[in-house]
């Protein structure tokens, strides 16, 4: 399956997004989730299933001001 | 002591993270400029380089109040959703609260501010609005749940001060109850003293400090500004005059009549 991840197509094998985000490098990172332009929380993930085409953003904490 | 919602802070000072030549100038910074809050942001986390989490970690180490922004943002949609992200990773329901409106200026706009602030009021979040000097806007911020404003001084990393005067304290003249933050467009330490001499309650300020030649000197020397602007608004300014007026007494003065 082909996602958008932060702008870049990837290649993921699972289909529920914490699993995914494991599988993308995210594991264990303190980040936050959009799919679609919609708002993921963490606690949400778990139901969160992705389909081909889906946009993910994973957004870090960054320099701001 | 200045209260922020339902927080009360002492320093009048509040730093932006970005644009320092290194995370040690910035921590150093944030201590010179006896700073409580600090402003920072979301941007896309690269899964190899991992920049964030060890920014995160700098910025928890400092012991600061964080106060996330929704910069970059240019819809309510995106504010929206950037807010409710920053919610979650930041554990803070404060949000400085940015819609560029023009790329040029990095001007607000104030429609799509005033309705996202709306949105983010009714959801419980504490919105620091960046917004104009524009005392309409400021009146609809207000009536959508905001419990203070952040007009800006200049155009974002401009160095300018304070471009419109009038404008500036006819807003503070306004809302005398209303905490008032001067966001973006600081120059120079003067500029921040002078803020604080009009009665503005505190500043923000990211490129005047990190762009300087030696970061750390030029926050130290802001919160000597700072202090004095403040000190010199509580000490009662004289009013400007169109004529002189003698300091010494005229009363005895030799060689006349």
């Amino acid at each position: 399956m082909k996602i958008l991840v932060n702008g870049a197509w990837r290649e993921t094998a699972s289909r529920e997004l914490p699993q995914a985000l494991e599988e993308l490098g995210y594991g264990g990172a303190v980040v936050s989730t959009a799919l679609n332009g919609e708002f993921i929380a963490a606690a949400q993930r778990a139901d969160t299933v992705l389909a081909d085409g889906d946009r993910l953003e994973v957004l870090a904490p960054m320099q701001g001001g | 002591m200045l209260r922020l919602y339902q927080t009360t802070v002492h320093s009048r000072l509040m730093l932006g993270s970005a644009r320092y030549p290194s995370p040690q100038v910035l921590a150093d910074a944030v201590k010179a400029a006896r700073a409580e809050i600090v402003t920072v942001s979301l941007r896309r986390e690269s899964a190899g380089e991992r920049a964030g989490q060890a920014f995160w970690s700098l910025i928890r180490e400092l012991g600061v109040r964080v106060l996330p922004n929704t910069a970059g943002c240019h819809s309510v949609k995106e504010a929206v959703t950037t807010a409710h992200m920053a919610r979650e990773v930041f554990g803070t329901t404060w949000i400085k609260l940015e819609v560029i409106g023009e790329d040029d200026t990095l001007q607000p706009d104030v429609f799509g501010l005033v309705d996202a602030a709306r949105t983010l009021c009714a959801e419980g979040f504490e919105v620091f609005p960046y917004t104009t000097e524009d005392l309409v806007v400021a009146e609809r911020l207000l009536a959508a749940g905001c419990g203070l404003l952040m007009p800006w001084g200049a155009p974002i990393g401009s160095g300018r001060g304070l471009n419109n005067l009038f404008g500036l304290k006819a807003l503070r003249a306004h809302f005398p109850e209303v905490p008032l933050i001067i966001d973006a467009g600081l120059g120079v330490p003067s500029h921040a003293a002078q803020a604080l001499e009009l009665g503005f309650d505190a500043v923000l300020l990211n490129t005047a400090i990190a762009q300087a030649g030696d970061p750390v000197r030029m926050a130290a020397a802001f919160a000597q500004a700072i202090e004095a602007g403040l000190a010199a608004r509580q000490a009662g300014p004289i009013e400007p005059r169109d004529l002189a007026v003698p300091s010494t007494p005229v009363i005895g003065t030799a060689f006349r009549g």
